[in-house]
């Protein structure tokens, strides 16, 4: 989205008096909403909601042949695509640099973290295994897609359940569902974008300081209870950062890491609960 | 053996339990979420816009787009993401069963885009598509004459059935399943939308198509009903 200049520049005055449109103090998230199991055909789904921003994830499984390099792990592929249902900017066809860059970074947080434990899902190695599909879908933009995604993504995933196999057929048998939850471990990865406007960063922008944003740092991050760990980064847009403001945005991640991660994961466990 | 209980228990000419909302895409000009039991269809309006490219415009009048598609985990079996021969043609007979409704022609050389997502499909979606658009559209302030109601009405065997679900589409049995998707103009009763696929004999066909008008009637109140609430808030 482009916006005119005189918006960027209260934009960043605002910023500078530690002030935002909204009145969030520059580090704050919009008000979160975490629903799952909206969709009843999908093996686990997800609504995520950060203000009026809005996204749906789905899991859908199939059974393919391994690569060759891992013949005893399932694969995993995410998709995501900017419906033109959730803003008037996004066009239909093939999925566009901006949506795959997005699919793509939630894709390695949750590949890198161990979140899935891919050995869990070989049905006979060298020949059949489980592929997890990875659907994401926004319905309302107004900011923060990414981590909308990532979010909306992890909660589908701990919410599904393993369909159930036709071991005589070789087949999935679909419509049927196990008990089974997948094979998810706890090292479950949070994705924190953090934006660059004039001197300030903050994170979860809005639609208008999204299109002021002049760098931005997402940083995926999990816990196997001991200590934090980073797996997936990706610096985006024009402006460059100095080593120090680098330095900055990795301890802030942290710490947000540290300080929200068991509320979430705590929303999510509480909305499966009330769903059974 | 003859078809006399539906699978879900309801009476041959019930409707599923409905729901519709507006307003649940607060970036469009207008929409709509509209549900049939477990189908579940949301609806984006965004326009009257400008149209590009320059050479689809029309000079004379408006021009409604729609645009269908399901999501890949709305099915049971991942549908791929992308349009497909199905959903084009969906969204073109959509577009068919809207257009008589609206009164676009004073906005020359500009678009009124409809996008239609299938969140949660068990048959039915087009017609749900088609209520949850209808209401997008009237919530984005586009002038229409009239609403749309639409609703799939089935000959399961030799029965004439309302609101059909997947179990019934698929029912092979006697005569098996002919699926008639309809929608009417709400006030005028006049057809906008139909489609056929099995085997009915004229006389079943009249029937059915009486059956989809009652059903309609009962669409349309509930769709004047969340139109109403908003002007009251």
């Amino acid at each position: 989205m482009e916006i005119a200049n005189l918006t960027k520049k209260r934009i960043k005055d605002y910023l500078e008096a530690g002030k935002r449109f909204d009145g969030r103090d520059l580090l704050d998230h919009r008000e979160l909403e975490i629903e799952t199991g909206i969709s009843i055909n999908a093996e686990g789904s997800a609504r995520v909601r950060l203000g009026k921003t809005e996204v749906v994830a789905g899991v859908k499984m199939d059974v393919s042949e391994p690569y060759t390099d891992h013949e005893g792990e399932g694969t995993m592929i995410t998709t995501l695509e900017l419906l033109p249902l959730s803003s008037e900017e996004f066009d239909y066809g093939p999925p566009k640099i901006d949506a795959i860059e997005i699919a793509r970074i939630v894709d390695r947080g949750i590949r890198e973290s161990g979140m899935i434990d891919f050995e869990k899902l070989c049905i006979k190695e060298g020949e059949k295994v489980w592929t997890i599909f990875i659907d994401v879908y926004t319905m309302n933009d107004d900011g923060n897609l990414l981590d909308a995604s990532a979010l909306a993504a992890i909660a589908a995933l701990m919410t599904a359940r393993m369909p159930k196999y036709d071991e005589e057929k070789e087949k999935v048998a679909f419509g049927e569902f196990t008990k089974d939850p997948l094979p998810i471990t706890k090292n479950i990865p949070l994705t924190f974008t953090f934006h660059k406007i004039g001197k300030s960063i903050i994170l979860d922008p809005g639609r208008e300081e999204e299109a002021a944003s002049e760098a931005r740092v997402s940083i995926a991050m999990s816990s196997d209870g001991k200590e934090a760990k980073i797996n997936a980064m990706q610096k985006g847009n024009e402006a460059s950062l100095t080593q120090e403001e680098m330095f900055n945005i990795i301890d802030l991640a942290e710490k947000k890491y540290k300080d929200s991660s068991k509320e979430i994961f705590d929303r999510i466990e509480k909305n499966l609960k009330g769903k059974k | 053996m003859a078809y006399t209980k539906r699978p879900d228990g309801r009476k041959f000419d019930e409707l599923r339990e409905m729901k519709a909302k507006v307003g649940v895409v607060p970036r469009a000009d207008g929409s709509a979420l509209f549900a049939f039991g477990d189908t579940i269809a949301i609806a984006a309006v965004y326009g009257p816009k400008p149209l590009h490219p320059q050479h689809l415009q029309n000079p004379e009048k408006g021009v409604l787009r729609v645009n269908y598609d399901m999501l890949s985990f709305s099915v049971t079996e991942r549908k791929k993401p992308g349009p497909s021969r199905r959903s084009q043609e969906i969204s073109k007979v959509t577009e068919w069963a809207l257009a008589p409704a609206l009164q676009i022609d004073n906005f020359q050389n500009t678009v009124v885009d409809v996008h239609i997502t299938i969140l949660q499909a068990n048959a039915s979606t087009r017609c749900a598509g088609i209520n949850a658009a209808s209401l997008a559209l009237a919530h984005a302030g586009i002038p229409m004459t009239d609403l749309v109601s639409a609703v799939s009405i089935g000959k399961i065997d030799d029965k004439i059935v309302t609101d059909l679900i997947k179990e019934e589409e698929d029912y092979e049995d006697g005569e098996g399943a002919t699926d008639i998707p309809l929608a009417f103009l709400s006030k005028s009763g006049q057809l906008t939308l139909l489609q056929l696929d099995g085997k009915t004999s004229t006389k079943k066909l009249k029937e059915a198509i009486e059956a989809g008008r009652a059903a309609c009637k009962e669409i349309y109140e509930l769709q004047k009903k969340v139109l109403k609430e908003i002007q009251e808030k």
